[in-house]
Protein backbone atom coordinates (compact mmCIF):
# COMPACT_ATOMS: atom_id res chain seq x y z
CA UNK A 1 0.00 0.00 0.00
CA UNK A 2 1.01 3.22 -0.65
CA UNK A 3 2.47 5.68 2.14
CA UNK A 4 0.86 8.93 2.67
CA UNK A 5 2.99 11.78 0.61
CA UNK A 6 3.48 13.61 3.82
CA UNK A 7 6.04 10.72 5.52
CA UNK A 8 9.32 10.73 4.83
CA UNK A 9 9.85 7.12 2.95
CA UNK A 10 12.50 5.85 5.35
CA UNK A 11 10.98 6.39 8.34
CA UNK A 12 8.80 4.25 10.54
CA UNK A 13 5.40 3.26 8.52
CA UNK A 14 3.41 3.52 11.74
CA UNK A 15 2.37 6.81 13.20
CA UNK A 16 3.83 6.50 16.97
CA UNK A 17 1.49 4.31 19.07
CA UNK A 18 -0.90 6.03 20.62
CA UNK A 19 -2.78 4.41 23.93
CA UNK A 20 -5.24 2.99 21.50
CA UNK A 21 -3.71 1.89 19.41
CA UNK A 22 -1.31 0.17 22.30
CA UNK A 23 -4.08 -1.44 23.69
CA UNK A 24 -5.06 -2.91 20.17
CA UNK A 25 -1.77 -4.65 19.59
CA UNK A 26 -1.86 -5.74 23.28
CA UNK A 27 -5.46 -6.97 22.96
CA UNK A 28 -4.30 -9.05 19.62
CA UNK A 29 -0.93 -9.94 21.21
CA UNK A 30 -3.02 -11.41 23.77
CA UNK A 31 -5.83 -12.88 21.85
CA UNK A 32 -4.73 -16.38 21.18
CA UNK A 33 -3.30 -17.27 24.83
CA UNK A 34 -6.21 -15.71 26.39
CA UNK A 35 -8.57 -17.63 24.13
CA UNK A 36 -7.28 -20.99 24.55
CA UNK A 37 -7.36 -20.11 28.52
CA UNK A 38 -10.67 -19.38 28.40
CA UNK A 39 -11.59 -22.17 26.31
CA UNK A 40 -9.93 -24.72 28.66
CA UNK A 41 -11.70 -23.81 31.80
CA UNK A 42 -14.88 -24.27 29.48
CA UNK A 43 -14.07 -27.18 28.58
CA UNK A 44 -13.11 -28.79 32.33
CA UNK A 45 -16.60 -27.38 33.30
CA UNK A 46 -18.18 -30.88 34.59
CA UNK A 47 -20.14 -32.34 31.47
CA UNK A 48 -19.56 -36.09 30.76
CA UNK A 49 -17.11 -35.65 27.89
CA UNK A 50 -13.70 -37.64 28.67
CA UNK A 51 -10.91 -35.40 28.62
CA UNK A 52 -11.71 -32.84 26.80
CA UNK A 53 -9.33 -29.99 28.24
CA UNK A 54 -6.47 -31.81 25.86
CA UNK A 55 -8.93 -31.67 23.21
CA UNK A 56 -9.14 -28.26 23.31
CA UNK A 57 -6.17 -27.12 23.87
CA UNK A 58 -4.05 -28.80 21.44
CA UNK A 59 -5.91 -27.39 18.35
CA UNK A 60 -5.36 -23.90 19.25
CA UNK A 61 -2.18 -24.15 20.41
CA UNK A 62 -0.96 -25.77 17.23
CA UNK A 63 -3.21 -23.28 15.20
CA UNK A 64 -1.91 -20.24 16.90
CA UNK A 65 1.95 -21.85 16.55
CA UNK A 66 1.30 -22.23 12.76
CA UNK A 67 -0.49 -18.82 12.20
CA UNK A 68 0.55 -16.51 14.74
CA UNK A 69 3.49 -17.44 16.45
CA UNK A 70 4.50 -14.06 18.38
CA UNK A 71 1.50 -14.32 19.94
CA UNK A 72 1.61 -18.39 20.95
CA UNK A 73 5.48 -17.96 22.26
CA UNK A 74 6.90 -20.56 24.58
CA UNK A 75 6.17 -18.47 28.00
CA UNK A 76 2.43 -18.54 26.70
CA UNK A 77 2.50 -22.28 25.86
CA UNK A 78 4.48 -23.07 29.34
CA UNK A 79 1.19 -21.19 31.29
CA UNK A 80 -1.22 -22.84 29.21
CA UNK A 81 0.53 -26.26 29.72
CA UNK A 82 0.49 -25.35 33.52
CA UNK A 83 -3.05 -24.26 33.78
CA UNK A 84 -3.77 -27.71 31.93
CA UNK A 85 -1.91 -29.21 34.26
CA UNK A 86 -4.21 -27.66 37.32
CA UNK A 87 -7.41 -28.20 35.48
CA UNK A 88 -7.13 -31.89 35.13
CA UNK A 89 -5.54 -34.30 37.60
CA UNK A 90 -2.16 -35.21 35.87
CA UNK A 91 0.65 -34.96 37.82
CA UNK A 92 2.42 -31.53 37.21
CA UNK A 93 4.33 -30.63 34.37
CA UNK A 94 2.87 -33.32 31.92
CA UNK A 95 0.83 -30.86 30.23
CA UNK A 96 3.16 -28.56 30.04
CA UNK A 97 5.80 -30.84 28.36
CA UNK A 98 3.16 -31.57 26.02
CA UNK A 99 1.82 -28.41 24.35
CA UNK A 100 5.74 -27.35 24.47
CA UNK A 101 6.28 -30.04 22.25
CA UNK A 102 3.79 -29.60 20.40
CA UNK A 103 4.37 -25.85 20.18
CA UNK A 104 8.27 -26.72 18.97
CA UNK A 105 7.46 -29.25 16.27
CA UNK A 106 4.30 -26.92 14.93
CA UNK A 107 6.91 -24.11 14.88
CA UNK A 108 9.77 -26.01 13.45
CA UNK A 109 7.01 -27.06 10.27
CA UNK A 110 5.41 -23.99 10.17
CA UNK A 111 7.10 -22.63 6.90
CA UNK A 112 6.10 -26.17 5.55
CA UNK A 113 2.36 -25.98 6.91
CA UNK A 114 1.21 -22.66 6.40
CA UNK A 115 1.85 -22.72 2.64
CA UNK A 116 -0.23 -26.40 2.50
CA UNK A 117 -3.73 -26.86 2.12
CA UNK A 118 -6.52 -27.28 5.36
CA UNK A 119 -6.90 -30.79 4.66
CA UNK A 120 -2.97 -31.37 4.84
CA UNK A 121 -2.67 -29.31 7.93
CA UNK A 122 -5.83 -31.28 9.59
CA UNK A 123 -3.91 -34.44 8.57
CA UNK A 124 -0.59 -33.22 10.54
CA UNK A 125 -2.47 -31.87 13.44
CA UNK A 126 -4.26 -35.39 13.66
CA UNK A 127 -0.41 -37.15 13.73
CA UNK A 128 0.55 -34.80 16.19
CA UNK A 129 -2.62 -34.98 18.36
CA UNK A 130 -1.79 -39.00 18.53
CA UNK A 131 1.67 -38.16 19.43
CA UNK A 132 0.86 -35.52 21.96
CA UNK A 133 -1.93 -37.87 23.77
CA UNK A 134 0.15 -40.91 23.85
CA UNK A 135 3.21 -38.81 25.06
CA UNK A 136 0.74 -36.51 27.70
CA UNK A 137 -0.06 -41.10 28.75
CA UNK A 138 3.36 -41.65 28.91
CA UNK A 139 4.27 -38.84 31.04
CA UNK A 140 1.38 -39.57 33.28
CA UNK A 141 2.66 -42.96 33.46
CA UNK A 142 6.48 -41.99 34.40
CA UNK A 143 5.13 -39.26 36.58
CA UNK A 144 2.67 -41.32 38.33
CA UNK A 145 4.73 -44.60 38.51
CA UNK A 146 1.63 -46.48 37.32
CA UNK A 147 -0.12 -47.28 34.52
CA UNK A 148 -3.27 -45.22 33.82
CA UNK A 149 -5.64 -46.55 31.28
CA UNK A 150 -4.63 -45.40 27.63
CA UNK A 151 -8.41 -45.28 26.31
CA UNK A 152 -9.11 -41.81 27.70
CA UNK A 153 -6.06 -40.19 26.27
CA UNK A 154 -6.65 -41.86 22.78
CA UNK A 155 -10.24 -40.45 23.37
CA UNK A 156 -8.55 -37.20 24.09
CA UNK A 157 -6.75 -37.46 20.45
CA UNK A 158 -9.63 -38.37 18.83
CA UNK A 159 -11.93 -35.17 19.97
CA UNK A 160 -9.15 -33.44 19.38
CA UNK A 161 -8.65 -34.35 15.59
CA UNK A 162 -12.49 -33.99 15.49
CA UNK A 163 -12.28 -30.44 16.98
CA UNK A 164 -9.69 -29.24 15.04
CA UNK A 165 -11.92 -28.22 11.71
CA UNK A 166 -14.09 -26.77 13.86
CA UNK A 167 -11.77 -24.76 16.02
CA UNK A 168 -9.56 -23.92 13.04
CA UNK A 169 -12.88 -22.11 11.07
CA UNK A 170 -13.48 -19.83 13.44
CA UNK A 171 -9.79 -18.92 14.45
CA UNK A 172 -9.00 -18.19 10.75
CA UNK A 173 -12.00 -16.12 10.45
CA UNK A 174 -10.41 -13.82 13.58
CA UNK A 175 -6.78 -14.41 12.33
CA UNK A 176 -7.77 -12.63 8.92
CA UNK A 177 -9.71 -9.94 10.79
CA UNK A 178 -6.83 -9.13 12.41
CA UNK A 179 -4.19 -9.12 9.80
CA UNK A 180 -6.77 -7.12 8.36
CA UNK A 181 -6.89 -4.82 11.09
CA UNK A 182 -3.15 -4.70 11.20
CA UNK A 183 -2.18 -3.97 7.54
CA UNK A 184 -4.73 -1.19 7.55
CA UNK A 185 -2.53 1.78 9.20
CA UNK B 1 7.50 -1.71 27.07
CA UNK B 2 11.33 -2.69 28.11
CA UNK B 3 13.25 -1.83 24.80
CA UNK B 4 16.08 -4.07 24.03
CA UNK B 5 18.85 -4.10 21.19
CA UNK B 6 17.39 -6.37 18.57
CA UNK B 7 20.38 -8.94 18.62
CA UNK B 8 19.65 -9.45 22.15
CA UNK B 9 15.66 -9.67 21.62
CA UNK B 10 16.35 -12.45 18.96
CA UNK B 11 18.46 -14.34 21.18
CA UNK B 12 16.13 -14.32 23.84
CA UNK B 13 13.40 -15.78 21.40
CA UNK B 14 15.79 -18.41 20.34
CA UNK B 15 16.46 -19.56 23.88
CA UNK B 16 12.94 -18.97 25.12
CA UNK B 17 11.35 -22.34 23.70
CA UNK B 18 14.73 -24.76 25.52
CA UNK B 19 14.42 -22.52 28.58
CA UNK B 20 10.37 -23.38 28.32
CA UNK B 21 11.28 -26.92 28.41
CA UNK B 22 13.68 -27.03 30.95
CA UNK B 23 11.05 -25.21 33.04
CA UNK B 24 8.85 -27.83 32.64
CA UNK B 25 10.80 -30.36 33.68
CA UNK B 26 11.41 -27.74 37.02
CA UNK B 27 7.96 -27.90 37.43
CA UNK B 28 7.26 -31.55 36.63
CA UNK B 29 10.29 -32.12 39.94
CA UNK B 30 8.85 -29.37 42.14
CA UNK B 31 5.12 -31.67 41.62
CA UNK B 32 7.15 -34.38 42.49
CA UNK B 33 9.34 -32.85 45.46
CA UNK B 34 6.34 -31.21 46.95
CA UNK B 35 3.05 -33.03 46.02
CA UNK B 36 0.59 -31.10 48.51
CA UNK B 37 1.98 -27.82 46.08
CA UNK B 38 -0.21 -28.92 43.18
CA UNK B 39 -2.89 -29.98 45.45
CA UNK B 40 -2.97 -26.09 46.98
CA UNK B 41 -2.94 -24.96 43.15
CA UNK B 42 -5.73 -26.77 41.90
CA UNK B 43 -8.10 -25.41 45.28
CA UNK B 44 -6.79 -21.95 44.34
CA UNK B 45 -7.54 -22.08 41.12
CA UNK B 46 -10.87 -24.02 41.54
CA UNK B 47 -12.11 -20.97 44.24
CA UNK B 48 -11.07 -18.83 41.22
CA UNK B 49 -13.04 -20.49 39.01
CA UNK B 50 -16.36 -21.74 40.26
CA UNK B 51 -17.99 -18.47 39.92
CA UNK B 52 -17.84 -19.13 36.60
CA UNK B 53 -18.91 -22.65 36.61
CA UNK B 54 -21.16 -22.04 38.98
CA UNK B 55 -22.70 -19.25 36.24
CA UNK B 56 -22.39 -22.19 33.34
CA UNK B 57 -23.63 -24.66 35.21
CA UNK B 58 -27.74 -23.05 34.84
CA UNK B 59 -27.78 -23.12 30.65
CA UNK B 60 -25.82 -26.63 31.05
CA UNK B 61 -28.39 -28.32 33.27
CA UNK B 62 -31.14 -26.58 30.75
CA UNK B 63 -29.29 -28.39 28.05
CA UNK B 64 -29.05 -32.09 29.92
CA UNK B 65 -32.43 -31.48 31.15
CA UNK B 66 -34.03 -30.98 27.78
CA UNK B 67 -31.72 -33.95 26.08
CA UNK B 68 -33.50 -36.00 28.94
CA UNK B 69 -36.57 -34.61 28.08
CA UNK B 70 -35.88 -36.14 24.59
CA UNK B 71 -35.18 -39.39 26.10
CA UNK B 72 -37.80 -39.73 28.07
CA UNK B 73 -40.22 -38.99 25.43
CA UNK B 74 -38.36 -41.78 23.42
CA UNK B 75 -38.67 -44.16 26.76
CA UNK B 76 -42.24 -43.16 26.77
CA UNK B 77 -43.27 -44.26 23.30
CA UNK B 78 -42.07 -48.21 24.18
CA UNK B 79 -43.07 -48.22 27.56
CA UNK B 80 -46.40 -46.96 26.47
CA UNK B 81 -46.30 -50.11 23.56
CA UNK B 82 -44.88 -52.40 26.34
CA UNK B 83 -47.83 -51.50 28.43
CA UNK B 84 -50.75 -51.52 25.60
CA UNK B 85 -49.32 -55.40 24.77
CA UNK B 86 -49.53 -56.04 28.51
CA UNK B 87 -52.95 -54.67 28.91
CA UNK B 88 -54.06 -56.64 26.59
CA UNK B 89 -52.61 -59.61 27.81
CA UNK B 90 -54.14 -58.43 31.11
CA UNK B 91 -57.38 -58.15 29.60
CA UNK B 92 -57.76 -61.70 28.50
CA UNK B 93 -56.88 -63.06 31.77
CA UNK B 94 -59.39 -60.31 33.59
CA UNK B 95 -61.72 -62.33 31.49
CA UNK B 96 -60.38 -65.79 32.21
CA UNK B 97 -60.22 -64.85 35.84
CA UNK B 98 -64.10 -63.79 35.58
CA UNK B 99 -65.53 -67.16 33.99
CA UNK B 100 -63.47 -68.93 36.39
CA UNK B 101 -64.34 -67.36 39.06
CA UNK B 102 -68.04 -67.88 37.58
CA UNK B 103 -67.47 -71.30 37.42
CA UNK B 104 -65.65 -71.69 40.48
CA UNK B 105 -69.09 -69.72 42.27
CA UNK B 106 -71.37 -72.61 40.54
CA UNK B 107 -69.32 -75.77 41.20
CA UNK B 108 -69.13 -74.70 44.84
CA UNK B 109 -73.10 -74.27 44.74
CA UNK B 110 -73.63 -77.56 44.15
CA UNK B 111 -71.08 -79.01 46.56
CA UNK B 112 -72.20 -77.22 49.16
CA UNK B 113 -68.60 -76.05 49.69
CA UNK B 114 -67.41 -74.82 53.58
CA UNK B 115 -66.25 -71.12 52.66
CA UNK B 116 -63.13 -70.14 54.48
CA UNK B 117 -63.08 -67.21 57.01
CA UNK B 118 -60.81 -64.35 56.26
CA UNK B 119 -58.30 -63.96 58.28
CA UNK B 120 -57.76 -61.18 60.57
CA UNK B 121 -54.47 -59.62 60.26
CA UNK B 122 -52.59 -56.34 62.04
CA UNK B 123 -50.06 -54.18 60.16
CA UNK B 124 -46.62 -53.95 61.48
CA UNK B 125 -43.74 -51.52 61.15
CA UNK B 126 -39.97 -53.77 60.79
CA UNK B 127 -38.24 -51.17 63.27
CA UNK B 128 -34.86 -53.57 63.01
CA UNK B 129 -32.88 -56.26 60.86
CA UNK B 130 -31.27 -58.60 62.41
CA UNK B 131 -30.00 -58.84 66.02
CA UNK B 132 -31.49 -61.75 68.22
CA UNK B 133 -30.09 -65.29 67.89
CA UNK B 134 -31.20 -65.84 64.28
CA UNK B 135 -28.88 -64.25 61.45
CA UNK B 136 -32.11 -63.22 59.15
CA UNK B 137 -34.74 -61.93 61.30
CA UNK B 138 -36.55 -58.54 61.63
CA UNK B 139 -37.99 -57.31 64.44
CA UNK B 140 -41.31 -55.19 64.61
CA UNK B 141 -42.81 -52.94 66.37
CA UNK B 142 -46.23 -54.15 67.66
CA UNK B 143 -48.39 -52.63 70.49
CA UNK B 144 -50.07 -54.31 73.80
CA UNK B 145 -53.11 -54.30 71.80
CA UNK B 146 -52.62 -56.51 69.41
CA UNK B 147 -52.75 -59.99 70.29
CA UNK B 148 -49.41 -61.11 68.58
CA UNK B 149 -48.61 -64.84 69.04
CA UNK B 150 -45.89 -67.15 68.05
CA UNK B 151 -46.55 -69.26 64.94
CA UNK B 152 -48.46 -66.07 63.13
CA UNK B 153 -47.32 -65.54 59.36
CA UNK B 154 -46.16 -62.60 58.35
CA UNK B 155 -46.26 -61.29 54.80
CA UNK B 156 -45.64 -58.53 53.05
CA UNK B 157 -47.18 -56.79 49.78
CA UNK B 158 -45.81 -59.54 47.53
CA UNK B 159 -45.65 -62.59 49.15
CA UNK B 160 -44.17 -64.89 52.33
CA UNK B 161 -41.90 -63.36 54.49
CA UNK B 162 -41.83 -65.59 57.29
CA UNK B 163 -42.76 -66.67 60.82
CA UNK B 164 -43.18 -64.90 63.88
CA UNK B 165 -40.50 -66.40 66.63
CA UNK B 166 -40.91 -64.06 69.80
CA UNK B 167 -43.68 -61.88 71.44
CA UNK B 168 -42.52 -58.98 73.43
CA UNK B 169 -45.08 -56.76 74.53
CA UNK B 170 -44.50 -54.05 72.18
CA UNK B 171 -42.26 -55.74 69.73
CA UNK B 172 -42.37 -59.30 67.69
CA UNK B 173 -39.18 -61.02 65.88
CA UNK B 174 -40.17 -62.65 62.48
CA UNK B 175 -37.96 -65.32 61.49
CA UNK B 176 -37.30 -64.69 57.84
CA UNK B 177 -38.10 -67.13 55.11
CA UNK B 178 -34.32 -67.27 54.28
CA UNK B 179 -32.47 -67.86 57.83
CA UNK B 180 -30.79 -71.02 58.31
CA UNK B 181 -33.24 -72.28 61.07
CA UNK B 182 -36.47 -71.66 58.61
CA UNK B 183 -37.99 -74.67 57.54
CA UNK B 184 -41.38 -74.16 55.27
CA UNK B 185 -43.36 -76.80 54.10
CA UNK B 186 -44.30 -75.87 50.16
CA UNK B 187 -46.18 -76.98 47.39
CA UNK B 188 -44.79 -76.70 43.73
CA UNK B 189 -48.20 -75.43 41.88
CA UNK B 190 -47.68 -77.29 38.86
CA UNK B 191 -46.77 -80.41 39.98
CA UNK B 192 -48.50 -80.43 43.27
CA UNK B 193 -45.82 -82.07 44.77
CA UNK B 194 -44.64 -81.22 48.62
CA UNK B 195 -41.30 -80.07 49.57
CA UNK B 196 -39.55 -77.97 52.27
CA UNK B 197 -38.17 -74.75 51.75
CA UNK B 198 -34.98 -74.62 54.00
CA UNK B 199 -33.36 -71.30 54.52
CA UNK B 200 -29.63 -71.12 54.07
CA UNK B 201 -28.82 -67.23 55.00
CA UNK B 202 -28.48 -66.65 51.53
CA UNK B 203 -30.68 -64.36 49.78
CA UNK B 204 -32.56 -67.67 47.96
CA UNK B 205 -33.64 -70.47 49.96
CA UNK B 206 -33.44 -74.08 48.69
CA UNK B 207 -35.61 -76.53 48.25
CA UNK B 208 -35.49 -80.10 49.35
CA UNK B 209 -37.04 -83.00 50.44
CA UNK B 210 -39.55 -83.34 46.99
CA UNK B 211 -40.69 -86.62 46.46
CA UNK B 212 -39.24 -89.15 43.92
CA UNK B 213 -40.11 -88.86 40.28
CA UNK B 214 -40.44 -84.89 40.36
CA UNK B 215 -38.03 -82.24 39.05
CA UNK B 216 -38.79 -78.58 40.49
CA UNK B 217 -38.53 -76.69 37.10
CA UNK B 218 -36.96 -73.37 36.66
CA UNK B 219 -39.79 -71.10 36.46
CA UNK B 220 -42.46 -72.88 38.76
CA UNK B 221 -44.37 -71.01 41.77
CA UNK B 222 -43.95 -71.96 45.27
CA UNK B 223 -47.12 -71.60 47.61
CA UNK B 224 -47.16 -72.50 51.27
CA UNK B 225 -48.58 -75.84 52.08
CA UNK B 226 -51.12 -76.90 54.84
CA UNK B 227 -48.60 -79.80 55.87
CA UNK B 228 -48.49 -79.96 59.54
CA UNK B 229 -51.14 -77.38 60.31
CA UNK B 230 -48.32 -74.72 60.31
CA UNK B 231 -49.48 -72.84 57.50
CA UNK B 232 -52.64 -72.05 55.74
CA UNK B 233 -52.41 -73.41 52.17
CA UNK B 234 -51.86 -71.40 48.69
CA UNK B 235 -49.87 -68.61 50.20
CA UNK B 236 -47.71 -67.04 47.55
CA UNK B 237 -43.82 -67.64 48.23
CA UNK B 238 -41.65 -67.62 45.40
CA UNK B 239 -40.42 -68.99 41.82
CA UNK B 240 -38.19 -71.95 41.61
CA UNK B 241 -34.84 -71.20 39.79
CA UNK B 242 -32.25 -73.49 39.24
CA UNK B 243 -28.65 -72.36 40.85
CA UNK B 244 -25.52 -72.52 39.17
CA UNK B 245 -24.92 -76.00 40.18
CA UNK B 246 -28.43 -77.21 38.84
CA UNK B 247 -29.53 -77.00 42.47
CA UNK B 248 -33.24 -75.41 42.60
CA UNK B 249 -33.55 -72.81 44.65
CA UNK B 250 -36.80 -70.61 45.41
CA UNK B 251 -36.63 -66.95 44.51
CA UNK B 252 -38.71 -65.18 46.79
CA UNK B 253 -41.30 -62.76 45.77
CA UNK B 254 -41.31 -60.44 48.87
CA UNK B 255 -38.73 -58.28 49.22
CA UNK B 256 -36.45 -59.27 52.02
CA UNK B 257 -33.86 -56.78 51.86
CA UNK B 258 -36.19 -53.69 52.23
CA UNK B 259 -38.68 -54.81 54.28
CA UNK B 260 -40.51 -51.74 55.88
CA UNK B 261 -43.88 -53.02 56.92
CA UNK B 262 -45.53 -56.65 57.22
CA UNK B 263 -49.07 -58.19 57.69
CA UNK B 264 -49.30 -60.51 60.32
CA UNK B 265 -52.09 -63.22 59.57
CA UNK B 266 -53.41 -64.94 62.44
CA UNK B 267 -54.99 -68.22 60.88
CA UNK B 268 -55.46 -69.92 63.83
CA UNK B 269 -53.37 -72.70 63.40
CA UNK B 270 -51.66 -74.22 66.22
CA UNK B 271 -49.28 -76.61 64.19
CA UNK B 272 -46.57 -76.22 65.65
CA UNK B 273 -45.74 -75.81 69.34
CA UNK B 274 -44.14 -73.12 70.68
CA UNK B 275 -40.79 -74.60 72.37
CA UNK B 276 -41.90 -73.93 76.03
CA UNK B 277 -45.52 -76.15 75.58
CA UNK B 278 -43.58 -79.05 74.31
CA UNK B 279 -44.20 -81.36 77.16
CA UNK B 280 -40.65 -82.18 78.99
CA UNK B 281 -39.64 -85.40 80.57
CA UNK B 282 -40.74 -85.15 84.01
CA UNK B 283 -38.36 -86.52 86.77
CA UNK B 284 -40.47 -88.95 88.19
CA UNK B 285 -41.41 -88.80 91.80
CA UNK B 286 -42.27 -91.57 94.44
CA UNK B 287 -39.35 -93.61 93.41
CA UNK B 288 -36.04 -93.61 93.50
Amino acid sequence: MANPPFRRPEGRPAPAPGLLRRIDAFARLAFPGVSTAVLMVLAAAPVSLPSPVLAAALPCVAFWTVFRPAAMSPPVTFALGLLMDLLTMAPLGAGVLVLLAVHAAALRLRRFLARQSFLAVWLAFCVAAVGAAALYWALQALLALRLPPIAPAMHGAMLAAGLYPLIALVLTRIHEAMRIAENTP
Amino acid sequence: MIRLSIPLRQALARLSLPLMIAAAFGVMLLGKADALLAERLRSHLADALSPIYAALAEPMSAVRGAVEEVQALAQLREENAALREENDRLRRWHSAALALESENEMLRRQLSFLPEAAPAFVTARVVADGGGTYARAVLLATGPQHAIRKGQVALDDRGFVGRVTEVGSRSARVLLATDMNSRIPVTLESSRARALMVGSNAARPRLSQWPEGVMPVDGERVVTSAEAGAFPAGLPVGVVRLSDHGAPEVELFARLDRLDAVRLFDYGLRGILPPEAVARPEPRQGRR
